[in-house]
Parts: C-alpha cells; sequence; structure tokens
C-alpha cells in the first residue's frame, strides 16, 4: 500500500510540475490543483498507513488502541484542503479576470509588467472602475 | 492566560471585523482602520515590554498543555518583529486615507489590510510549524486579492505571477511539514527543536531542512527565487506596495531565522556555507537588476532582494554577533524602505508617473521631499550616522570575526552599487531638470494630502532614531540573537519541566 501510495504522489507531483511550468494559464492551474492533492496524499501517508484500527480511545483506557491510525495527519489534510479549495477558486477567478483583460492565456505574452504594452503603457492606465 | 500574547493576532481580527460591519461606510472604516492599527501598535509594544522584563512569553491556545495544543511563543525577536509590524500597520492605515481611492475601499481594501495584518503577526508569534503554515496562507490570501484589486492588466498578470510561485512555496511548506511530522511525531517547534537532534539518520533532517530552505526562501525572495517580487510589486497602489515590501518578504526571513535557529541545527556547517553563497548572490544579483531599472518602484522592489541577503547573510554567519545585526538590520530596513515607497507614492502624486527618465527637477519645488528621500536612502546605502551603517558594521564585523572575508567585501561592494543606484534615483527624481525644460507635469498630478505626509514622517524619523540611539537598540538586538542562539531558553518557557 505504501509502494502504491508513493507512486501515486510521485506521479501527482510531476504531473503537477510539468503543468506549472507550460505556457497556458488554464494548464498552470489544473497543475496547482494536481500538486494540492499531491501533497495531501504526502501528509496522509506521514502519518502511517494503518488498516482498520480507528483511534478511538475504549471505556476505560487512557491510550487508543496499539496500530491505530493517527487522527492528527487527516485533521492537517482537512485544513490543508479547505485552504487549497479557497486558493482555488480565488486562482480560478483570477485566471478567468486575466483572460478577458489581456485577451490570451499564453503566459509568454504577458509582459505587461515587464515591458510597456503596446497601445498603452501598463502603469500610465487610467484606474479601471471594476476593481 | 496571558491575552497579551494573543492581542496582536485578535486586534486585527476585531478591526477586520469592525470593517466588514462597516462595508459600505468607507469613511468609518478608514478610521477604524486608523485606530484599530493604533491599539494594535500599543498592545505590540506592551508586549515587547513585557518580554523584555520577564523573557519569552507562551500562551496556550484552548489551554491544551504543550506539546498537544497550539502554543504561541513570543521571545525577544518575535516581539520586535510584532512591535514593528504594528508600527508599519499604522503608517500604512495613515497613508491610506489619502492613498487608497474609493473604490477600492469600496470593494474590501480596508478588511483585507486586517487581516494581511493579523496573518503576519500570526506567523511573528506562533511556535507550532503547521500554525506558521496557516498564517501564512492567511496573509497569502489576503495579500493576493491585495494585489489584484483594482483589476488593471499589469495588476492581474502581476498577480498571476505572484500567486502561482507563492502557491508553490505554500505546497512545498506544507509537504515538509508533513513529511517532518511522519519524521517526529510532533509540530511544535520547541518539542522538534529537543526531539530533532536525536532523529536517525541525520541525511533525513538535512533533506527537510532543504524543503523549508526552498519554501521560505521563495516567500523571502532569495537568489534564484525571486523572480516573482520583481514582477508583482510594482503593479498594486503604493500603499500597498510599501505594505507588502515592509512585512512579506520579512516574515519569510524570519521564518527562515527561527526555523534554523531552533529546529534544524543538526548540520550547521554545510547548512550556513549554503545560506551564505545564497546571501551573497542575492545582494548581488539584486543590486544589479536595480541598476538596470527605470521605473520607481521596479527598481525599489530590487533593492528589497538585494537588502534579503544581508539578513541571510546574518543567519548563515550564526554567531550572536551576526544574528544580532541580522535583526537589527530587519528592523532598520522595513523602516527604510516602507519610507522609501511612500515617498515614491508622494512623487508619484506629484507628478503622475513613475518613470525616473520623466520625472526631476523636484527638488525646486519640495525640497524637504528631497531630503526625506535622501535620509532613508543614504540609511539603505550603508553610511554613518544612519541606520544602515550599523547595521552593516554589525555584519561584517561578524563576518571578519568568523573569517569569511567572501561574503564581506561582497557585503562592501553591494553598499556602494546601492549607494550608486540610490543616488542615480535621487538625481534623477529630484536633482537634474525637469525634462522638456519646464515642469509642464506639474499640472499632472493632484494634491498631497497630511495623511500622506505624516506616515512618511514618521518612518524617517523613525530610521533616523535607530541611527542615533543605535546603543540601546544593539543591546537590544544582542539580547534577542543570545535567545535564539540558546534554544533551551525557548524550550523551557514553552515545555516547562516536561522530560
Amino acid at each position: 500500500m505504501n509502494i502504491l501510495i508513493a507512486f501515486a504522489i510521485g506521479a501527482l507531483f510531476s504531473g503537477g510540475l510539468y503543468l506549472m511550468m507550460r505556457r497556458s494559464l488554464v494548464r498552470v492551474l489544473v497543475g496547482i490543483l494536481l500538486l494540492g492533492n499531491a501533497i495531501n496524499l504526502t501528509v496522509f501517508a506521514a502519518g502511517r498507513l494503518v488498516p482498520y484500527t480507528p483511534p478511538i480511545i475504549a471505556p476505560g483506557q487512557s491510550q487508543p488502541p496499539a496500530g491505530a491510525a493517527d487522527p492528527l495527519t487527516q485533521a492537517l489534510i482537512l485544513t490543508a484542503i479547505v485552504i487549497s479549495f479557497g486558493l482555488t477558486a480565488f486562482a480560478v477567478a483570477l485566471v478567468r479576470q486575466t483572460y478577458s483583460q489581456a485577451g490570451t492565456d499564453d503566459l509568454d505574452l504577458l509582459r505587461c509588467t515587464d515591458v510597456p504594452c503596446p497601445p498603452e503603457p501598463a502603469w500610465e492606465e487610467p484606474r479601471e472602475t471594476n476593481p | 492566560m496571558n491575552l497579551v500574547v494573543i492581542a496582536p493576532i485578535l486586534l486585527p481580527l476585531a478591526s477586520a471585523i469592525v470593517a466588514l460591519a462597516a462595508w459600505r461606510a468607507p469613511a468609518v472604516q478608514r478610521s477604524a482602520a486608523v485606530g484599530g492599527t493604533l491599539i494594535q501598535f500599543s498592545a505590540a509594544l506592551a508586549l515587547l515590554n513585557r518580554v523584555n522584563q520577564s523573557g519569552i512569553q507562551t500562551f496556550q491556545v484552548g489551554s491544551w498543555p504543550a506539546p498537544f495544543g497550539i502554543t504561541l511563543a513570543v521571545d525577544l525577536f518575535g516581539a520586535i518583529m510584532l512591535a514593528i509590524s504594528g508600527l508599519i500597520g499604522v503608517s500604512v492605515a495613515f497613508y491610506a486615507m489619502d492613498g487608497i481611492d474609493d473604490e477600492r475601499v469600496a470593494y474590501g481594501f480596508y478588511p483585507l489590510f486586517h487581516i494581511l495584518l493579523m496573518g503576519v503577526n500570526g506567523a511573528f508569534a506562533t511556535g507550532d510549524l503547521f500554525n506558521l503554515y496557516v498564517w501564512f496562507e492567511v496573509m497569502l490570501m489576503a495579500s493576493f486579492v491585495l494585489m489584484a484589486l483594482g483589476g488593471t492588466r499589469a495588476q492581474l498578470e502581476g498577480s498571476v505571477k505572484y500567486v502561482v510561485l507563492n502557491l508553490l512555496a505554500s505546497s512545498l511548506f506544507l509537504s515538509a511539514t508533513g513529511l517532518l511530522y511522519g519524521l517526529t511525531g510532533t509540530l511544535n517547534l520547541a518539542q522538534l527543536a529537543r526531539v530533532l537532534p536525536g532523529v536517525q539518520p541525520h541525511g533525513l533532517t538535512l533533506a527537510l531542512s532543504m524543503l523549508y530552505l526552498v519554501a521560505f526562501g521563495i516567500k523571502a525572495a532569495i537568489f534564484p527565487l525571486f523572480f516573482w517580487l520583481p514582477a508583482s510589486y510594482h503593479t498594486p497602489p503604493v500603499a500597498v506596495t510599501a505594505l507588502f515590501s515592509g512585512l512579506l518578504t520579512k516574515v519569510g526571513a524570519y521564518a527562515m531565522i527561527r526555523v534554523f535557529t531552533l529546529v534544524f541545527r543538526t548540520d550547521p556547517l554545510f547548512t550556513n556555507t549554503l545560506l551564505l553563497v545564497l546571501a551573497g548572490l542575492t545582494m548581488v544579483t539584486g543590486v544589479l537588476g536595480a541598476a538596470a531599472q527605470w521605473d520607481f518602484r521596479r527598481l525599489l522592489s530590487f533593492h528589497i532582494i538585494s537588502q534579503i541577503g544581508y539578513l541571510v547573510m546574518g543567519l548563515g554567519l550564526a554567531s550572536q554577533a551576526a544574528l544580532a545585526g541580522a535583526i537589527y538590520f530587519m528592523v532598520h530596513v522595513i523602516l527604510a524602505k516602507t519610507a522609501l515607497f511612500l515617498i515614491a507614492g508622494i512623487v508619484e502624486r506629484l507628478r503622475g508617473n513613475f518613470d525616473l527618465r520623466r520625472l526631476g527637477g523636484l527638488y525646486r519645488s519640495q525640497p524637504w521631499l528631497a531630503l526625506g528621500f535622501a535620509l532613508p536612502a543614504l540609511a539603505l546605502a550603508g553610511l554613518p550616522p544612519f541606520s544602515g551603517f550599523f547595521a552593516k558594521l554589525m555584519l561584517v564585523r561578524a563576518g571578519l570575526e568568523a573569517g569569511q572575508y567572501v561574503i564581506v567585501f561582497t557585503a562592501l561592494g553591494v553598499s556602494l552599487l546601492t549607494l550608486f543606484s540610490m543616488s542615480k534615483v535621487w538625481g534623477e527624481v529630484f536633482w537634474k531638470p525637469a525634462p522638456g525644460g519646464s515642469p509642464a507635469d506639474e499640472g499632472a498630478g493632484g494634491r498631497v494630502s497630511t495623511w500622506m505626509i505624516l506616515p512618511t514622517v514618521l518612518l524617517v524619523m523613525g530610521g533616523l532614531a535607530l541611527g542615533f540611539f543605535a546603543e540601546p537598540a544593539i543591546q537590544w538586538s544582542h539580547q534577542a540573537a543570545f535567545q535564539l542562539l540558546h534554544p533551551e531558553l525557548y524550550i523551557e518557557a514553552v515545555l516547562g519541566g516536561l522530560p
């Protein structure tokens, strides 16, 4: 099981990083998503994968049964999922807005931050009425 | 209950709630921001005073004893950073009264501003690695929106680069944290400091520390991970850029200093050599990048990178004198850099653009502004008797004591280039005659109100005070560095007498 998870993590990481290096913004976005899942799996596996033993302390006992799953990593993953959900929602909105403003999703053409982009230089654009 | 420790986190949260409640009343939001940041600054000063008098302060959230609950722990270094973040908060809140337009306020500038401060303060106060990740995310989320707020094309493109690279950094941070938990079974910084030296093999610890180095390195914008910064920092309004330049990269540097002095102490030779190499390259690329710039804000952005190199140098030298130098330098650079950005904003307000080639002749009409720019600029270059001189003196002396001559000469050479770059800006903006022979651009801009001048004066004066009263400030830095170099104090404060 560990080996299987390790391969899954590796595949997700490499896929995510590959997509993040593409020129298309949408692919970059998908890359971020894959990377987020790769990390969740990493944290999950770091908490040790054990079958069938829930971390419930039986009445009269003071600690969970031997070989129980570690609940903390799952709590961490839950937090991470919520955070990445919010960040992804923002990133999707940002990509969409960038596409509609710039008219392209090719990262090589998004150079207004470095050179003045015709027809008007970027830092002289009038403030948009649509913040 | 040690509420003063958690106050720097709760107060911005309260201000954010007030700002959200007053969503339709921009005037209320504006004055609430000034009041809220002032209260927060005084709370941070109270905390600094407490830490200075009675040592490291801790707070166990929900009264769960460490290492099981979330711990907040503030040592002198953390308290100094909290106080300085309070000061920057006050300055930017004042500046934003006039520097942020009503539209941005209507779309939530102020709640985000407070949440950003909450994230920054949380990162300075926390004693738990996963909690640090969460505060980083709070801070990042607010900064993402602040950067994109306004929606001009340059802003959106800058935001894309900023968001993607920072998300990558967060991902590395989180996976390293998960793996570290798998290795040690704890994420409490004090507990980690106690158990990690015993973890075998050391190679695993070293690999994890390198993951943290990359993650925090992206956030702190060190070489070769800084590319998001010059691509994005010059796009939002100046009040936002000043806030970011004062605090965000410094949080990355703070986190780096924290984990490498407290947690990862297993292979100092390798880590410190690597840090010194990175520090030198960061300084050089930053200042050379700045030399090629003609946009006021882009030029200053490159200088942020260059200055981060000095902080990393202090960490890499790792002696008490060097860490004290890094802490003093951190305070100095935050004050100087934020002041310079605020002045860039005033110049833009007067002349309507940031292009050095089209500016000029401001000395004739604004001699005080020219002086106000010259003081932090000279401090940044490291001329006596300004704060930068003492900061660099401490770092250089520590470097000579450690026999690291290469980094010392790099640091000195970069200072010279910084001086060149700053005098270029001063000459272009203030001294040379206005292009076209007449101040034709004069009408292009608007009036500068007291709200913009007041915080600038405050920060410039703060920087001057840091230079003129260097002796007590250096003593404090040494105390803070002493605490950093004696992790047992931190462990004792957090875990008490636990085995």
